[in-house]
């Protein structure tokens, strides 16, 4: 009778842990991601680029699935992780891992910078500001061709073997097993913040804003930080790109790239740190297959399962899959 | 003279030619219960919205304890200790009671901007939120979505985020709207039962509630203050009839 009481009282941090808990799923999930290696040697390259994306999504999915921040405007960052790292091995240096750090904190800055309009709107004044701030900054590198390289791309960028050792090779194999490293690194952080005060706080602002000051939060705030964090995980991934692929054109900065981010995260499931990972895996092997037969009608193909997608599935596929499993789970119980 | 909890002095807000708060005059000692009533339209949410920085004064003055608190942002008030609660729920529908009540209490303790630990490890403000839920009796209800709960379940939980501030000044806009009749008196019965140091200002339409719940009531009408007295003198009072009555009579 005495451990009833005890029982009751644990009952929330049951509840809570629960939810921060790592599922067998997640962890073969990641075993499978080494699969590639083994099962098709010939694709690392594609997978690497996979793995870019993912990523990207996932720092987009921490502003748009957790705090509810419609951004079509995400490649500014990525953009800049490119050709910050593709620029600086021009001219400075070739170390990849601190030409990481420094193309992340590079995009940062500039995410803190705009964090502080960004903090300030909501909805459709915000697509559009942050799709302005896209094409600004897409403009701007194509102008400043003498940096840049302009419309030709960037020419010359020469990165170092990485650790000294592994050489960006043309199979793939070290870009794969770089960007995945990188790709889990972030994700553990990403998982880590999300389950977070702060990652609760930031699900608030999603949920209701306006009720967010009522108790004491200090929205903005909130608002800026994670936008500058998203930032710094979307330069990593145009750094990575530049240095997995040695070159870094126009296109890091389109607003091309921000729209296919974005419809790889919804296609995906927002709010769910999968669904982008999820998204990049489909979008990306479906574009290179199809692309193989008939490239022109990529577009008609992705255009249609995004209007079925949001239509049957509003969380996702992901979410869908969820709701599959749930419903499974209740069956046989 | 100990200082009034929460006071106004003179308080203005026009929307362009329509006045909605006329050099509105408060004091509300400490542990006070008032009602604030008047006619739909009278100015009572906009003296919430007013003193709690969702909007801002044309003029006037307000003081929480003895500190003016006029230009400061809605949520620095809530830290100082000035809570609300909302006439239609402003919840997080996707949250469940027990995440938001937590997220109050993290907010309050500053650990809400803090990411590197999970939530699980804020095992205090867990227990507080949980303790809070219960004192309202939604504890058996806090794990689900709030969406999914019962409408009367929610506007006990609006209290819940409230208290989870831990204010000294409450303001409660009518806490017991659209719930049924029976179920409102258990829901003034849980705000009677705050705390005695917590002053209380709540809306209400329903007079037996007022008259039963209240220690003093402000009447407002048209954007100022008609009277303000103790139950007996305002149902005694000749103009607090004018307009109740009154308005019957001709509407």
């Amino acid at each position: 009778m005495a451990t009833a009481p005890a029982a009751a009282a644990d009952a929330p941090h049951r509840y809570l842990a629960e939810q921060v808990r790592w599922r067998p799923l997640e962890t073969a999930f990641w075993l499978a991601s080494l699969l590639p290696f083994a099962l098709f040697p010939s694709y690392l390259q594609l997978a690497s680029q996979v793995a870019i994306t993912a990523l990207f999504a996932l720092s987009l999915d921490l502003i748009l699935g957790y705090a509810g921040i419609v951004s079509l405007g995400h490649a500014a960052f990525f953009g800049l992780g490119a050709y910050a790292a593709g620029i600086l091995s021009k001219h400075a240096w070739d170390e990849p891992l601190s030409l990481l750090v420094v193309a992340a904190a590079i995009a940062g800055a500039a995410g803190y910078a705009t964090s502080f309009v960004i903090a300030r709107f909501r909805h459709l004044a915000l697509i559009m500001i942050t799709l302005g701030l896209g094409l600004l900054l897409h403009e701007a590198a194509n102008s400043a061709s003498w940096l840049t390289g302009g419309a030709d791309g960037l020419q010359g960028v020469r990165i170092r073997p990485l650790l000294e050792t592994f050489r960006f090779d043309l199979y793939g194999r070290t870009a794969y097993a770089y960007s995945l490293v990188v790709l889990f690194l972030a994700f553990l952080v990403a998982r880590r913040l999300i389950h977070s005060p702060f990652g609760l706080a930031l699900r608030g602002m999603r949920e209701n804003p306006v009720r967010m000051p009522a108790i004491g939060a200090p929205g903005r705030a909130h608002i800026r930080k994670i936008y500058t964090i998203a930032a710094v995980m979307a330069g990593l991934a145009g750094a990575l790109l530049a240095e997995t692929t040695s070159t870094v054109s126009l296109e890091v900065l389109s607003f091309q790239r921000s729209a296919d981010v974005l419809v790889i995260l919804i296609l995906g499931g927002t709010g769910r740190l999968y669904g982008g990972i999820l998204g990049a895996i489909l979008y990306m092997v479906a574009r290179d297959q199809f692309s193989g037969v008939n490239p022109q009608y990529w577009y008609f193909w992705i255009g249609l399962l995004l209007v079925v997608v949001v239509m049957l599935l509003p969380n996702g596929i992901l979410g869908g899959l969820a709701r599959l499993g749930a419903s499974w789970r209740r069956g046989a119980a | 003279m100990t200082p009034a909890a929460l006071a106004t002095r003179g308080l203005d807000k026009r929307f362009g030619s329509l006045v909605v708060a006329s050099g509105i005059d408060l004091t509300l000692p400490i542990g006070a219960r008032y009602a604030l009533i008047g006619p739909n339209g009278a100015g009572k949410t906009t003296l919430i919205n007013l003193v709690t920085g969702m909007l801002r004064p044309d003029a006037g003055q307000i003081f929480l304890g003895d500190q003016e608190i006029t230009g400061i942002a809605a949520a620095s008030r809530v830290k100082r200790g000035l809570a609300r609660t909302f006439q239609s729920n402003a919840l997080f529908p996707g949250l469940s009671p027990l995440e938001a009540v937590t997220l109050a209490v993290c907010e309050r303790h500053g650990d809400a901007a803090r990411w590197w630990r999970r939530l699980p490890a804020y095992r205090e403000a867990i227990d507080e939120a949980h303790r809070i839920l219960g004192s309202l009796g939604l504890a058996a209800d806090c794990y689900r979505p709030t969406r999914e709960l019962a409408y009367g379940q929610q506007r006990l939980l609006e209290i819940a985020l409230a208290l989870a501030t831990r204010p000294k000044v409450l303001l409660l806009d009518e806490p017991a709207a659209g719930v049924p009749r029976d179920e409102s008196a258990a829901l003034f019965v849980a705000i009677a039962g705050l705390a005695r140091d917590i002053t209380v200002l709540f809306i209400e339409h329903d007079m037996d509630v007022v008259f039963r719940f209240a220690s003093r009531i402000i009447v407002m009408v048209g954007g100022r203050v008609l009277a303000e007295g103790a139950p007996g003198e305002i149902a005694a009072d000749e103009r607090v009839r004018e307009v109740y009555l009154g308005r019957e009579r001709h509407g």
